[in-house]
């Protein structure tokens, strides 16, 4: 690699890497993290080009290490980044939440595996999706993105600083092992020319500044260490000084309800997904990661027979999109959702779907992809009429 | 001061002399100032503060020698002395 | 309005006002008195150091100080500085990514003895390996005190706490045995009772390029010192007077502290060798 800077060009590399440039295209300067297949190449990658571009790789003792090392990173004026799979992602959590009540901006990768424990280091897995929402203890949002290819996995590395920027949260990467894995085409366009989301700083002078009180969107501005602010950051409940506040329950809920609003009222801005023949369809699959893709054949293969299928994929699964899926539950008949896991994103689809459509889960414990036929037959029984649409049935 | 024999300086030297400041909102009440004063010029005083505490007091000004010990002892930044001459 | 401390307590409160400690601009003096009991010597501890900072004439603006969780982790909300309180056992690792993403920053991290020895162990000894470029100030009082008083990995083996109730069968660390075998490139220990040395070795703690550690013994006279025998703040610095001898560059594997028993202190570890940043460079 004799590169000196952020890349640029079309290039022949794998998730992991694309990840790793474009966390260094996106400004990212330091980078804490620690082995686990199959995130290890990014970590490796980092190593290699922070160096490039004067910024810092450190390999922490453990995932717990490499959490705060990114926050704190964070609060001394840099971007950071880490990168786990499902048992580092499960260390990772308490701190997670000290990044979500401190508002401190990061990105966490996880590149899922087969799981639950060490499960198969090797082999991909979607089944980290729920404790990506729920992971951390207490009440919290919390954004997380899924990339479907090695060039999304750029694409939404990139969104994912953005996003932590703009709302002065982490942000996860929910990726899985089969994109980070597989080797694509991957174009990076010249750093310069990306929309980067900067730090908002104070513009106030240190003794007006409230680092904790909400700015026009609920986001407030970021001094950091050393800039002579004097700031104090606590993970306990705080005021918008910071102060510590542990005996008071309104302050509880002014904080817990706007860090809570910071996401839930942006949801415009921050929800995105992808769609193809929503308009007039009877079914809809829902569908994130290697699963989006996988989905795209068995579809074809529906609307062939005749069947009116659409394709809705996820690109930010938290916050999760209810608004349209409460809408198309009004006129469409059921949602298949295949995941590599037992249901998680299909319990979100069902929720929404409020019993006015089905959700037909297509499950898959995880160690390779669906195959098509599987998905194929239950777009087939989703379509038919059914009384039962209030349970979700699992396509076995 | 009472000396055995005269020190050669002594018509040079200086004794500080301290002045001592209470915050007695701060003070707990721990007796480390008056425990440690090396000139025994503090002693618990039998009033309390809005707290509770029983506080210091300085009994005898006049032999502070401004050492600083119970400012830098002092836990609750309660106590400091300033020199005066 | 100055008082000699002869004014009655009402007028002395009443003046508090005006009084200004010399230490008041680096304290957030909204948020004093503070939580600490009395007799505690997370104060003087905590005096000591604002101290060593002025001595060191390190720029305040500057200095971060990083704490974790317990009694000892409340001093970050104490300090009028850039400050940060963050999970249990996890100041360290926050204080590394603050430092190598500032490094014109200095980094100190104040904690406690179960905060960053026992659930942050294995971020103290990385971090001495590494001779990571920080300060770490533990203030060791043998127990948790925040949550009540247990037992913890620095407690002396036969002492009483809530959670060894017939005395605690473990053997503890030696701190300063712990971070000198670590690599930490300088390692003091001093008492609360030791207060201008304990000053005089976080100056050039602070000043020290790497990992410098000082262990400060401090009093829990609500939990600890209750359970055993020494009831008050005043009691235990008693034992301290008695039990505490001072041996500059001794070996740190003859310092451990068994109950009530001897209290090595002083500095015993100053070395010369690259700092984590240091050996980045090369």
């Amino acid at each position: 690699m004799t590169a000196k800077g952020p890349l640029c060009g079309e290039f022949f590399i794998n998730g992991d890497e694309a990840c790793a440039e474009a966390a260094i295209s996106a400004g990212c300067r330091f980078f804490a993290g620690y082995p686990i297949t199959p995130a290890t190449e990014i970590a490796e990658r980092m190593a290699e080009r922070m160096p490039h571009v004067g910024g810092t790789y450190i390999q922490m003792e453990d995932e717990l290490a490499s959490m705060n090392a990114v926050l704190g990173a964070a609060w001394g004026g840099a971007k950071a980044m880490t990168a786990t799979s499902g048992p580092g992602f499960s260390l990772m959590m308490e701190n997670l939440g000290l990044g979500i009540i401190t508002e401190t901006p990061c990105v966490v990768v996880d590149v899922q595996r087969g799981g639950p424990s060490t499960g198969l280091p090797t082999l991909v897995g979607q089944g980290d999706m729920m404790q990506a929402r729920w992971g951390s203890h207490g009440p919290y949002e919390i954004i997380a993105l899924c990339p479907t290819s090695p060039q999304e996995m750029f694409d939404l590395t990139i969104e994912a600083f953005n996003l932590s920027e703009k709302y002065r949260t982490p942000a996860l990467l929910m990726a899985d092992e089969a994109v980070g894995h597989m080797t694509e085409r991957v174009v990076i366009p010249p750093a310069e020319s990306l929309q980067l989301y900067p730090r908002r700083k104070p513009t106030v002078p240190p003794d007006q500044y409230r680092p904790f009180e909400g700015g026009a969107n609920g986001v407030p501005a970021m001094a950091c260490a050393g800039e002579g602010y004097h700031l104090h950051v606590t993970g306990l409940t705080h005021d918008e000084r910071g102060y510590p506040v542990t005996t008071d329950p309104a302050v509880q809920e002014r904080l817990v309800h706007r860090l809570i609003d910071k996401i839930r009222n942006n949801r415009a801005d921050i929800v995105r997904v992808e769609s193809d023949g929503l308009q007039d369809a009877d079914v809809v699959v829902v569908a994130y990661g290697i699963t989006a893709r996988v989905a795209t054949w068995p579809i074809e293969m529906a609307r062939a027979e005749g069947i009116k299928v659409g394709w809705l994929k996820l690109i930010t699964a938290w916050p999760f999109p209810e608004d349209l899926i409460r809408q198309l539950a009004g006129r469409i008949q059921a949602f298949v959702v295949p995941e590599i896991n037992y249901g998680q994103i299909a319990l979100e689809v069902e929720r929404c779907a409020g019993g006015r459509a089905r959700t037909i889960l297509v499950p898959h414990a995880g160690g390779d992809l669906h195959e098509p036929h599987v998905v194929l037959e239950a777009i087939r029984e989703a379509v038919q009429v059914s009384n039962i649409k209030s349970q979700m049935s699992i396509k076995t | 001061m009472k000396f055995w024999r005269t020190p050669l300086d002594h018509d040079q030297i200086v004794i500080p002399l301290g002045q001592i400041t209470i915050i007695a909102a701060r003070c707990k009440g721990c007796g480390v100032c008056e425990t440690y004063c090396p000139r025994h010029v503090l002693s618990m005083s039998a009033e309390f503060n809005a707290k509770g505490y029983h506080i210091p007091q300085v009994t005898d000004q006049a032999v502070c020698v401004a050492c600083g010990l119970c400012q830098i002892m002092c836990p609750e930044f309660a106590i400091y002395v300033t020199e005066v001459n | 309005m100055e008082t000699n401390g002869s004014a009655s307590v009402k007028d002395r409160e009443a003046a508090a006002d005006d009084q200004s400690h010399p230490l008041d601009h680096l304290l957030r003096q909204d948020r004093l008195p503070h939580i600490w009991c009395s007799g505690c010597g997370l104060g003087t501890a905590l005096n000591c150091f604002l101290n060593a900072l002025i001595k060191s004439g390190l720029d305040p603006d500057k200095v971060a100080v990083v704490s974790g969780i317990g009694c000892s982790g409340r001093v970050a909300g104490y300090v009028a500085m850039d400050s940060f309180h963050t999970t249990h056992g996890r100041a360290i690792p926050f204080a590394t990514g603050l430092k190598l993403a500032n490094p014109r920053l200095k980094v100190v991290v104040f904690s406690g003895d179960g905060d960053l020895i026992a659930i942050g162990g294995n971020h103290f000894i990385h971090a001495a390996r590494r001779n990571m470029d920080m300060t770490v100030v533990c203030v060791n009082n043998f127990t948790y005190g925040m949550t009540g008083g247990q037992v913890g990995p620095t407690t002396p083996t036969d002492a009483r706490t809530s959670t060894s109730p017939t005395g605690n069968r473990d053997h503890p660390f030696n701190l300063a045995y712990l971070a000198a075998a670590s690599g930490a490139s300088y390692v003091a220990r001093w008492t609360t009772l030791h207060v201008r040395r304990l000053e005089r070795s976080l100056t050039e703690a602070l000043l020290k390029p790497g990992f410098s550690f000082v262990e400060v013994i401090s009093p829990c006279p609500t939990l600890y010192g209750r359970l055993n025998k020494q009831k008050t703040g005043l009691d235990q610095m008693q034992y301290y007077k008695e039990q505490s001898i001072i041996r500059h560059g001794a070996d740190p594997r003859q310092a451990d502290i068994a109950l009530n028993g001897q209290i090595v202190v002083g500095k015993f570890v100053d070395l010369d060798k690259p700092s984590y940043l240091e050996l980045q460079k090369g």
